[in-house]
Formats: C-alpha cells, structure tokens, sequence
C-alpha cells in the first residue's frame, strides 16, 4: 500500500487552492465581478495566459501529493515521491554535464585500452537507447520521428477536444470560430491549449530517449528539475498572499475605518516594518529558523521537511515584508469610503462596525486587494531567484529556479559554455511571470474603476 | 528603443579609447612599464592581519610577505627543509633538567624537564618604513603623542608625512610572544602554547589583572616579564618549554613568531586610532621584503617593494627535477624581483575566472569550481588542461595540501564504538562500503588522494604505493591496488553480527546516525545522499543530521554523535601533527584535545610518544608504519583523502612551486612584462558587430515611429483621440 | 517648518527603537553569544576561556533585555539590548564581530554605492520618462499595445537574467568594458558602464507603466485639451504642460528613494565587484556578522525615514498650495 505522506506546504497549498476557488465561486454570483470577469475573458492575451497558468497550477499541484511506497523489506521507503514523479516516470542519472538532446557527454573522459595507450572519447549517454547510437543517420531521424509522432499524437487530442467542445456548446460552430465571433476569446483558448498540447506530447516523446534540456553538473535531468521548479515557485508565490492578505485586509481596513489610536498603532506597525530593508529583514528571519532548524534534528528529521520549514518560513516572512503596502493602500482607500453616505447612512441605522466594515466597505476594496494580489505574486517569484543567490532563500535542497541559477551561473564561466541550466530555469520563471502579468495586466484593466470607466 | 543606451555607450567608449592604446576591457588604470607589477586576487575579506591573530590561509598570502619570523622553509626542497630567515643559524637546543642544569643531546626524555631554544639574529636588519618609528629633532617620537584632533584628521597611514625605520632586535621577538598572552590579543594558538611555554598560564592572569588596572592608553608589555623568555643580548633570545617539544621548531617558521616593535603598539594604541582601523589588524609592520602600501580590504591590497629589505637570493639548489622544471633560471638572484603585487577583491567565480582568461590575473590562485571549466581528470588521475585553456599556454601547478579529510566514529559510542570485535568488524564494513574514489570524483572533480592513513604525501612518514596500502580495504591484486569488493564488506558485517544490515536486536536495519556540517552549498543533497547509498549497499539505514558547524562542534565537544566528517589543516609538515589526532590522552571529551573520535590505544599512545621526539630516521619510519597498521586495524577513522590545490599561472609568470606550507613564496616570483602586454592586446580585441546588430534592430524600431509621429503630425482627422 | 521636522524626527525614534527590538529579537532568540564567539574565533584549539574573552571583549557577557544583578537603573542599562542600540542612535556602529570599526568601512563604501546607484536613477528616469511620452504620445495604437506588451516582457524577466547575460555579452563576448572591478576618479567611469546599462535596462519595464499612468490622469485634464484646443502641438503639450505637471508624483516619488541610494544594490554590487554598502551587506549575512547587519538595518531604517521627511519638505517645494505645520 502506498502511503501518503503530505507536507505542511501541501496542505497549505490546497488550502489556498480551496480558498481561491470559493472566493471565484462567490464572486461570479456577484453581478459586477462576473461581468468584469467576462469583459477581462474577452481579450486574447488574458485568456491565453490563463491557459498557461492552468497548466502550471496542474503541475504545481500533481507535485504536492506526497506519498511513500513500499520496499522489497516490507516497511516504506525513506524517498517521499509525489504523484508528479510518478507520472513522467523517473529519468536516469548520467554522469556530468551533456547538452540538450545530445546522445554523448559533453565532456571527453579519457580511458586506458588493453595496451596501455590513453584515449580520450565522448561516452555514450546511459538515458540513449542502443539503436540511435549506432550512427548520426539513425539520431536524425529518430529525432524527426519522435518529433512527428507527438506532433500527431497533439493534433489528434486537439482537434478531438475541439470538436467535442464545438458539439456540446450551443452557439458554436465552427465558422463562428474561425472567425473569431464569439463573445469570449475562445480562439486564443484553443490555440494555446493546442500549442501546450504540443509541448507536453513533444516532452514526453522527447524524454522517452533524450534529455530534453540537458543534464547538470551531476547527471540530473534539466528539464525535471525545471518541473520540479514549479511547485516552488507556486508555493512562495501562494502562501505568501495567504499570509499577508488576513493583516493587509484587516489592519488597513481597521485603521482606516476607526481612526485615531487604532490608527496610530497600526501605522506605527507598518512604518516600522516596512523602514526595516526588506532583504536585511529576511536575511534576518531565515538565519533564526535555519540556526533553530539545525539545533532541533528530532523535530525536523528528513531533509524534506527541514526544507518545508524553511519554505513556510520564508512564505510568512516574505508576507511581513509585503503586507504594508497594501495595509497603506487599504487604509487610504477606507479613509474615502467611511465618508460617503452610504456608509454613513448605515452608520446611523445602526449597523455594528464589523457589519459594515465586512458588507460595506470590504467589498468596495477588493478589486486593489486582487489586482495588488496578482501583481505581488509575480513579484515573489522573481524575488525568489535574487534571495537564493543571496543564500537567504530556500533551502539548497528544494528544487526551485533560484537554486538552479544559483548553482548554475558558474557554469557559464566554463569553457566551453553550459548554456541549459541557466536557459532552463530562466525561461520556465520567464513564462510564469509573464503569464502572471499579462493576466494581471487584464485584470486591472477589468476591475480598476478608474480604467474601466475613465480611460 | 534600448539601442538607445548601446548608442551612447558606443560613443563614450570611442572618447574613453581615444585616451590610450589599451584594450577597451583594460581594468587597471595606466602603469609604468619600468614596474613589474604582478595582478591577482583576494576572495574574501580578510579578517585580521595581526600576526598573533591571524590563522588563515587567506590572510598568510599578505602576512607572509611582511612579518618575517626566525626561520623559513627551503622554497624548493622537499620534505620540507627548515633554514634560518633572520636568525644567522638555526636555533641551539639545550636540554635542561629540573634543576636547570644542561643534558646532553641523547638524553632520556624522562630527565628532561625543560628545553631551552637559542635564537642569534643576524645583525643590521631593518623594518620598513613606518611613521611609528620616526623622531623629531630632539629625539622624540614624532606620533607618540597625538591630541585626539590630531589623530581623526589622519584617515590612513599615509597621510602621516615622516616615516622612520630601526634595527631590528631580539626584543622585538620577545615582545611579540608576550603580546600571545595579552588577554585583549585573543590569540588563537594561546590555548595550545600554554601547554608548552612555561609560566605562559600564569603570565597571562598576571596581565589580565595588571591590563584591568592600567589607566594609561598604552599597556606595556615590557615591564611584565615571565620565565618562558628571556632576552641575552642585543640579538640573541630564548624560548624555555615544558619537558621536550621537538615540533616547536616548526613554530618558529610561522608568523605568531614574528617581531613586533613596541614603538609601533604604542603609536597604534592612542586614541583615534581604532575609529580608522589603523592597528595591527591592517596595517602591519615588519622586515619582510613587501610592505602593505594600500590596505583597502574592500577592494585593493598592494604589496610594495620594501625599501629597507636587506636582500636575499634565490636558492641554487632544489629538487632533482627543478633544474628541468625552470625553477632554478632565476638562481642567485637578488629577491625580491616583482615591484608590486595587486590583489583586487573579486568575490564572483565568474568575473574572476573571465578576467584570468583575459589575461587580467597573472594568477588565479585558490581552488575553487571555476577550476572545473580548465581542468579534466585523465583515466590515470592525472589532471590535464582542456584544449582551450592549453592553447593560451596556461601552466597548471598541483599540491597536496597538508591536510587530512577522515569519516570520523565516536569510540565512546556503544553500537560502533568500543574495542569490541563486533564494533571493529563492523567500522571496517563501512570503511570498506565506503567509496571513496567515487566521492572524489564526484564530489571534488579528481582534485584529492585518498588517504590510506593520517599523513599525507609530502610529509615524512607517508608511504605510497603497496607498503602504505591499508590491508583491511584494499588488495593487491594484477600489480594494481583495489578496494575489496561488497561482498567482502558483507562478510565483515555477518561476522559484526549484522547479517545483512539486519540489527539482531530490533530485527529491522541497523539504524546510525551521521551527523553533517550543514551550510547553503548546492551540492549538499547530493553529498548526503551518496553517503546513504554507501551505507545501504550494506543494508545499514543512514539518518543525516546536518547542523551548523557552531553546533557541530559542540556535539563532538560533548561525545554526543556517532558518525561524522570532518578534517585537519596542519600546522607543520611534521606526522606529529597528524598522529596526535588519534592519541588518547588528546581525547576531545575527555581533555579538550583535537581527538576527535576518542581513539585510545595503549600501544599506539606508548608508540606516539617515542616517535614525537625522534628526527626523521628510518626508526621513526618503521614506528608510524606500525602506528598505521595499528588504526587502521582499528578503524577509528574512516581515512577519505588528502585535497589537492590546484592554481593556474600565466605563460608570463616564471616557474612557481606551490605547496600549503610554504607562504613566503610572492619574493620568489617573476613576471615578463613585454610578454604580458602583447597576449593582453591579443586576446582582448573589442568585438563591435553586436552592436552593429542592435542598432539595426533599434532602426527597425524607429521607422515605425517616426512614421505615426509623420502622420499623427500632418493628417490631426486621423487622430483617435 | 522647523518644528514639523524636528516633530517629525522626535517621531522617528519609536520607530527606530522598534527596528531595533525587532532585529534583536530575531538574532537573539536562536543565536547565542557563545555561537558567535565560536565562529569568529577559527576552529583549532579554541577554549572555552577564549571564548570568555572574546564576549568580554565584544561585550556580549550582559544578559539580554534585563539585567538580575545589577541595581537600580542598572537594571536595564547594564544590559546588551540597551549598550549596543544607544551608541547606534549617535551613529557609533562600534566594531564589527569581524573586528574593524563598522562607521569607518561604512563611511567608505558609501559613495561607491553612490556611483553606481545615482547613474542608475538619473538614466532611468530620463529613459522611462521619455519613453513613456512616446506611448503616451502613440495611444490607441498599435505602436502603444506593442510598447506595453514589450514593457510586461522586460519586467518578466529575472534581474539575475539580466546581470548574467549583459556580464557575459558585453564583458566576455564582445569585451567592450571591464567585467569587474571599481575605481575612483574618471577612470572609474569604464567600470560603471556595465552595471548602469543593465541596472537602466532592468527598471525600463516597471517605470514606463508607472510613468504612462501618471502622464495618462494628466492628460485627462482640461487644462491639457484648453492647449490642444489653442492648437498647440501634441508633441509639445506633452513635453511641456503634461511633464511639467506630472512632475510632482515624479519628484516626490524620487526623492524618497534618495537617501537609500547610499545603501546600494546587493546583487549588482557583488556581480560587478563594486566596494559599495550592497556588497558589504552581503558579506555579512554570509558570514552572520551580527554587528554589521544590525547596523545596516539601523542605517536603512534611518534613510529610509529621511527620505519620508524629504519627500514631505520637497512638497513644500513644487506645491506652494502645502504647508507643513
């Protein structure tokens, strides 16, 4: 029997993931959100870059379901996978450095033959299968033909969805979509959807025999441990809004709502915090935890949850860090609402100070809460890479794109260069932000009152 | 639209190139040609250059050239060679009794209840010149009494106008040794020296109290004397030590040994000082052939020629190969040859190893990964230089750091220590589980030896080959040395009593517990994890526990781990220095010493003992082979390897041998200026075609704009706004 | 005017004293003094005596927040918090665990810092700005979709990207200029060129969003279509009403940054071997010297309030319709 064994930051993330699908259910009952929200669906690069989000959400969240597997012994084993490995299968371990899609090191190792003479030859991959070593001839074409297979393996599952999709829905059809005529911006879906469709048939059919991007300094497979990356990356960006929200909301509404010594304290509070460097502040708070870590070995017994901690802690001090902006915001904003006459009028009704902060004034604030939500959390992905490098991030052992720079810009000093770990790690980041963008880019054009109705 | 920027570098690059004919990269501002300069760097900042301070590798680089203790090393002979550096001949040991009468040479170590060490300077050195020493016209010091305004107008030693010099004196050296019990010293090597130096202990409580009472900014060390030295004459001192520590000599070659003169304490010790960081931490003072002319250690420290060196040659003989290596060319003449040396800070592996390349750094000196790009490991073990680098005709210079890196198992641990034969089968399991050709080629890119015992190569004791090779790992087999294989491993573990890994007692996996230095390398997941798959192959379940190296230490202070990894940096190139990690009465729970395993073994102590007095005979050999044999029958320690520096020099830079002893070695180096400038203009030609490339794009750019702007200008109706 | 700074500064030590509870609180509460004595003192033959010393010696052999054995106000002076955070308010950093004075090596490694980061801060605004008016200038057309969507990919991207690929292009490619390293005088100039072009590149795509929004309210206003309906060109009503009236988000948004230019860019700094505050933070994180991190934390949050107070003053300055009272 397997046996799962969830981390903290698993949990968490489901939690998060619970919380963000309740409030998007909640919101669509609301008559203005589900019209912005269709308005922000209607433009392509929004949809798009939902698309792509999706995807690494999906990743993201395979990647969190952890569990043990049993042993020839009988008891479980001491590795934790999660589902995510599990499912692309594990990938052999080379022994150093091999460019992307090679079928031979990108070293020369040096052997002695029977007599004695030293010869110096690039090895053959272990990952390679037998038949595409035999000559160039044989790579090309494999290469060509594994490339075609995916290509008709995603076309295949595309165009089926497509017409599945095109049959279910009423007012489809399939002239209307080739023209573009329809009131969301199904087109770009489906284009996005057919190219990650692509990619992921590419990957797997290219993982088969290859390393897609390469291994690393000791054999791993690139392209694994940029999946791997994603969980990270989903993790810092989550928890932190999770964390940071509940203060931000909630002292900024208050101090703007109650004024005076509410006021001051909570001003107080974030002028404090936020005089401190934000870098020197977590600098700070990751030697504590990593210094109480070390000296507390029977609480944190596998590598893996020494890591989880040091991950969570990050989470909620990168939240500490980032809560007082948006506490300002908030603040000011309330300041304007507690004025306006309807709350004033509800005021003189009667209605308790929660009530009102809650039905009233709440509601009125979270389109700043959602598009500074958004914007934060590329934000926190990018950060993640720079306090990685500073060695301030997460743990050296949790797959992340900052560990990978971190441990991989050496290597563009080498001779010749190693270009993939860096482009790896570079480019599923870049994706990911720029997704995040773009969407947050829409939604602030949907929400923000001030776009919406004055530009 | 960033082609813009590109635009405006282009231009001012072509103003700055107009300037001289270097290479646009050129990082160093204009240089005499008549001043051989030598470029290197500096990794980290050092921490102290105080000479009773000072015990790291990084900082001997600078203290090395400029304290100048009584003895050296022989630069090119090997095993080491002790030779006087300021003392006009070796030191004279006399061996005393206990009421102080001498003994002669062969005397029984039982009778000897001191040593006395006899250390005659050659006459006429001088110090450097330094504003501490220099005098008005009445004779008075000129800065020994500076106003407090006076002294935080003065930012760095060079704004101070005179300068002065001034023999140096047996005195110097006394007051030096004083200043390793100076409370507010904080020497490192006091804790150790007490044990030898006589009334070192007490002198200090004496100084502590005198130091709490002293009121004046100055505290003179030289009212307070003590029985450990002596002072005979003008150029003559004496060292006295507890009973015989023949190592000691080796201490004199090393910089807490060095002379410091009062008159430059005093000056140092007024107030203002420390605000600028003017003291012995930064600026040091001393007869070598460099001085420290700019002490920037956030950015640049430079070694000047010292003035007032009284000269000394280059050695006429060395090692058999050296004549054919080039090391001899440069014979008899006047040190030192290089003018300058220019250590830049470059923290960043790839700056630094980028500006190697370009011929920026003469040499690139410490062994880091940036080395991995240069270097590849030959079937034989042999390094060798990648094509690229060997086209610019780079020399690569290896050495075997005095040093021993070892598995460490708690003795006093029940389960794998003890002097049981269950425990000793079992340790010599794992020590033959344990691969550690594999972790070195994995782990340090070929760049080590494994250890077949303490002492490393290089140092007298080591045996290479079959005779050094440790019986209980490895074979002899086909004329070629090899690691017993699993199964024997295996056997060794049945016999322990733990059939297949299996604890008889739980009857699950043997569970033990290693205990890691955790920091924030890349690599450490995959260092942990190679070491549980070593202890799997024989069924045993590995937990690591990686603390801080703070914590680390405590563990091992208080017996409270198992299973460890640690290392030792000598101090001397003597087996003294190895062995006593293993001798009993050094127990590190127990005493406090650098025992670190708890290792006690009458035989090997009794052992321990006759070979520390011994010179380096044939006798001495066949005892610490026998001390050899001993542990490794008992395994203590699992021996891993001995590291490897490896440094890189350009075709430049004359012949250099490097060893981790030696740190005096800068007198002896030369450069070919001529040489230098014609590669640095080769290989640095400025490539503009990129920017060709992103102006075009910035051009693509503009047109579209300049044409809505044409537009929007002249047609207004088309305008949407 | 006056009495509003000095209200204003009496202000600021709540806040500092809180900074420095804070950093306190986070050191202290896993890092013993004995830890610190131990990693500073090397690792062969160290005693416990030595460590004795050493806390004596750095004054760390005080309890922490409050002192048992002392009497009277003793209680609470005689105590570490109290030692080390009242010389900071009189800018007495003391000496680094490491051992050199902290006020000296901040003294110089401050206008390094500067060098790098005021460059940095000037192109940027002249580029962001005038960018910004050219999209301002192209809106609603596709010139504007294309610039804003270039915007949102140049900020995607990593800051380390654009170190990493600008140090190897520029500094190993084409070795047009130094790759690393700081000097003073005019020579310098050729090691600043490196880290200011790509320290511009990477702001270009935050501040031209953030720049077009201010010119965008601005445009908005009537003053703006009373000059347009004077027949004014487009052109020249954006560069001289709209910049001129947008100036006061843009001044006080710079201002309040200025004081913290001395305090530098870690990773800039440390990439391209800049001698400046960014690096020497750095360093002491790595080598957990709690003195320096403290006294840079201090330091960040005293410009950090400076720059508040400025940017309050320089309102004074642009909008004579604000008092400060």
């Amino acid at each position: 029997m397997i046996h799962f064994t969830f981390l903290t930051t698993d949990y968490l993330l489901f939690l998060v993931l619970t919380l963000l699908a309740i409030c998007l259910c909640v919101s669509f009952r609301s008559q203005q959100f589900s019209v912005s929200w269709r308005q922000m669906l209607t433009k392509p690069l929004a949809m798009s870059s939902l698309v792509v989000l999706c995807f690494y959400i999906t990743i993201g969240l395979l990647d969190s379901i952890h569990f043990r597997v049993p042993t020839a012994q009988g008891h479980h084993s001491i590795k934790v996978y999660s589902f995510f490995d599990k499912v692309i299968g594990e990938s052999t371990t080379e022994k150093t450095y091999s460019a992307p899609l090679a079928t031979h090191a990108y070293n020369k190792v040096s052997r002695l033959t029977p007599d004695g003479r030293i010869v110096r030859f690039y090895s053959a991959l272990k990952h390679i299968p037998g038949h595409v070593l035999a000559s160039h001839g044989h790579y090309v074409l494999d290469v060509v033909f594994t490339f075609l297979k995916a290509s008709m393996w995603a076309l295949f599952l595309w165009l089926a969805l497509l017409l599945i999709w095109v049959k279910l829905s009423p007012h489809v059809t399939v002239k209307k979509f080739i023209r573009g005529d329809l009131p969301l911006a199904w087109r770009s879906f489906w284009i996005t959807l057919g190219i990650m469709l692509l990619m992921i048939f590419m990957a797997h059919g290219m993982s088969g025999n290859y390393h897609v991007l390469g291994t690393n300094k000791i054999g791993h497979d690139v392209f694994y441990e940029c999946l791997k990356g994603i969980r990270t990356a989903l993790l810092i960006g989550s928890l932190t809004t999770l964390f940071m929200l509940p203060f931000a909301v909630l002292l900024g509404t208050m101090a703007g709502y109650f004024g005076g010594i509410v006021d001051d304290v909570i001003q107080y509070i974030y002028t404090t915090l936020s005089s401190i460097p934000g870098v020197l502040l977590i600098a700070a708070a990751i030697l504590s935890i990593q210094v109480y870590i070390d000296n507390h070995p029977e609480t944190f017994s596998s590598l893996a949850s020494r890591a989880d901690a040091r991950l969570i802690t990050l989470c909620l001090i990168l939240g500490v860090t980032s809560w007082t902006n948006l506490c300002r915001v908030l603040r000011a904003e309330t300041l304007k609402l507690r004025e306006l006459d309807f709350i004033q009028a509800s005021k003189a009704l009667g209605a308790g100070h929660g009530r009102i902060i809650w039905s009233h004034i709440v509601p009125n604030l979270v389109h700043i809460i959602l598009i500074t939500a958004v914007l934060d959390f590329s934000h926190l992905i990018l950060a993640e890479a720079v306090l990685t490098y500073v060695g301030v991030g997460v743990d050296p052992t949790t797959f992340s794109w900052g560990n990978m720079i971190d441990s991989a810009r050496l290597e563009f000093a080498r001779e010749p260069i190693v270009w993939w770990p860096l482009l790896g790690a570079f480019s599923f980041m870049f994706i990911f932000v720029l997704s995040v963008n773009l969407f947050a880019d829409a939604l602030r054009d949907a929400f923000d009152p001030r776009t919406r109705f004055g530009g | 639209m960033l082609g813009k920027w590109y635009g405006f570098i282009l231009l001012l690059l072509i103003l700055l190139a107009g300037c001289d004919d270097k290479p646009l990269n050129h990082p160093y501002p204009s240089e005499n040609d008549e001043t051989r300069v030598f470029y290197s760097h500096f990794t980290g900042r050092p921490k102290t250059l105080d000479p009773a301070r000072s015990y790291s590798v990084d900082e001997a680089l600078f203290t090395g050239q400029i304290y100048e203790p009584p003895l050296q090393y022989h630069y090119l002979k090997r095993p080491y060679l002790l030779t006087p550096l300021t003392a006009a001949r070796m030191p004279v040991i006399t061996y005393l009794n206990a009421k102080g009468d001498p003994l002669p040479k062969d005397a029984d170590e039982t009778q000897i209840a001191y040593s006395m060490y006899e250390i005659t300077l050659q006459p006429g050195i001088q110090y450097q010149p330094h504003p501490g020493f220099a005098k008005d016209h009445q004779g008075q010091y000129r800065y020994h009494t500076l106003s407090k305004k006076e002294a935080a107008t003065q930012q760095a030693l060079v704004d101070f106008d005179e300068t002065d010099s001034r023999e140096l004196t047996a005195d110097d050296y006394v007051y030096q040794i004083k200043r390793l019990a100076h409370p507010a010293t904080q020497s490192p090597i006091f804790g150790f020296m007490e044990n030898h130096i006589i009334g070192f202990t007490e002198y200090q409580q004496l100084l502590q109290q005198a130091y709490e009472e002293n009121t004046n900014h100055f505290f003179d060390l030289r009212k307070y004397d003590f029985p450990g030295v002596e002072v005979v004459d003008r150029y003559t001192y004496r060292i006295y030590l507890k009973g015989k520590y023949p190592q000691f000599i080796y201490w004199l070659a090393m910089h807490f040994f060095a002379p410091i003169p009062w008159e430059v304490d005093y000056f140092y010790s007024q107030s203002g000082m420390e605000q600028h960081n003017l003291g012995f931490d930064w600026y040091p003072v001393g007869t070598g052939p460099y001085l420290l002319s700019e002490n920037n250690p956030n950015r640049r420290m430079t070694l000047q020629k010292n003035p007032n060196f009284r000269g000394e040659y280059y050695p006429q003989e060395g090692e058999l190969e050296d004549e054919s290596k080039g090391l001899l060319t440069l014979s008899g003449t006047l040190l030192p040859i290089v003018d300058k040396f220019v250590f830049t800070l470059e923290r960043e592996a790839i700056p630094r190893w980028n500006k190697f390349l370009q011929g920026y750094y003469d040499q690139s000196g410490i062994a880091t990964d940036s080395f991995d790009e240069a270097i590849q490991i030959d079937a034989l073990g042999k390094p060798e230089l990648t094509s690229s680098i060997a086209e610019k005709s780079i020399t690569l210079k290896t050495s075997i750091d005095p040093s021993v890196y070892y598995l460490g198992f708690n003795m006093l641990d029940p389960v794998v220590g003890g002097a049981s034969e269950r425990a000793r089968k079992l340790r010599l399991a794992i020590a033959v589980a344990l691969d550690f050709e594999e972790y070195i080629s994995i782990f340090l890119n070929g760049r080590a030896v494994v250890a077949n015992g303490l002492v490393p190569p290089g140092v007298f004791g080591y045996r290479s080959g079959k005779g050094g090779m440790n019986q209980k790992i490895y074979e002899f087999k086909n004329n070629k040395i090899k690691r017993r294989s699993l199964a024997y491993a295996k056997r060794l573990l049945l016999e322990a009593g733990y059939a297949n890994g299996i604890d008889p007692k739980t009857q699950q996996p043997l569970i033990l517990n290693y205990d890691a230095i955790g920091g924030a390398q890349a690599n450490e997941r995959a260092q942990f994890n190679w070491m549980r798959k070593q202890f799997a192959k024989l069924g045993i379940e590995l937990y690591v526990k990686s603390t801080h190296y703070n914590r680390f230490r405590e563990k091992i202070r208080t017996g409270n781990s198992q299973i460890y990894m640690w290392g030792w940096s000598a101090d001397y190139p003597d087996p003294e220095n190895f062995l006593f990690l293993l001798y009993g009465p050094n127990g590190k729970v127990s005493h406090g010493g650098e025992n670190t395993s708890n290792y006690h073994n009458a035989e090997f102590d009794s052992l321990f003992k006759k070979m520390k007095g011994m010179d380096n005979t044939s006798e001495r050999q066949v005892i610490i082979d026998k001390m050899r044999e001993i542990i490794q029958g008992d395994s203590p320690l699992v021996f891993a390897y001995h590291p490897k520096s490896f440094t890189l020099y350009h075709q430049w830079v004359s012949p250099r041998k490097f060893s981790g002893i030696i740190n005096n070695g800068l007198k002896y180096v030369d450069i070919d200026m001529e040489k230098r400038q014609s590669q640095r203009k080769q290989w640095n030609q400025s490539n503009f075609w990129p920017l060709l490339f992103l102006l075009g794009i910035f051009v693509a750019v503009l047109i579209p704009v300049v044409y809505r702007f044409w537009r929007k200008e002249h047609f207004p109706m088309d305008r949407i706004d | 005017m006056l009495g509003y700074i000095l209200r204003r500064l009496l202000y600021a030590m709540p806040v500092l004293i809180g900074v420095n509870l804070i950093t306190f609180l986070l050191f202290f509460s896993v890092n013993t003094p004995d830890d610190m004595a131990r990693s500073q003192l090397g690792a062969k033959y160290v005693t416990q005596n030595a460590i004795e010393h050493w806390k004596q010696q750095h004054g760390y052999d005080k309890p922490l927040f409050f002192n048992q054995e002392s009497v009277g106000t003793g209680k609470i002076t005689e105590t570490l918090f109290y030692t080390k955070s009242v010389s900071m308010f009189a800018f007495h950093f003391g000496r680094s665990d490491g051992g050199r004075n902290i006020g000296h090596d901040i003294v110089q490694r401050m206008w390094p810092s500067l060098a790098l980061a005021a460059p940095v801060l000037l192109l940027g605004l002249l580029t962001n700005i005038i960018l910004a008016i050219v999209i301002v200038f192209f809106r609603g057309s596709y010139l504007e979709t294309g610039g804003l969507i270039l915007c949102i990919i140049l900020m995607s991207i990593s800051s380390l990207f654009y170190i990493i690929f600008g140090q190897y292009f520029i500094g190993r490619v084409m070795q047009l200029t130094p790759i690393s390293g700081f000097s003073g005088g005019w020579h310098g100039i050729k090691f600043l060129i490196l880290p200011v072009v790509i320290g511009v590149i990477g702001g270009i795509g935050t501040g031209i969003r953030w720049y077009r929004t201010l010119f965008l309210e601005e445009i908005n206003k009537d003053y703006v279509r009373t000059a347009r309906a004077k027949g004014l060109s487009q052109m020249r009503v954006l560069f001289v009403h709209v910049l001129k009236n947008a100036m006061i988000p843009i001044l006080t948004g710079v201002v309040v940054i200025i004081p913290s230019l001395f305090l530098g860019s870690l990773i800039m700094e440390s990439f391209f071997g800049i001698p400046g505050l960014g690096s020497y933070t750095i360093d002491a994180i790595r080598t957990q010297d709690f003195a320096i991190v403290r006294s840079m934390v201090f330091l960040g949050a005293v410009l950090y309030i400076a720059g508040l107070i400025l940017t309050d003053i320089s309102y004074t300055f642009v909008d004579p319709r604000v008092r400060l009272k």
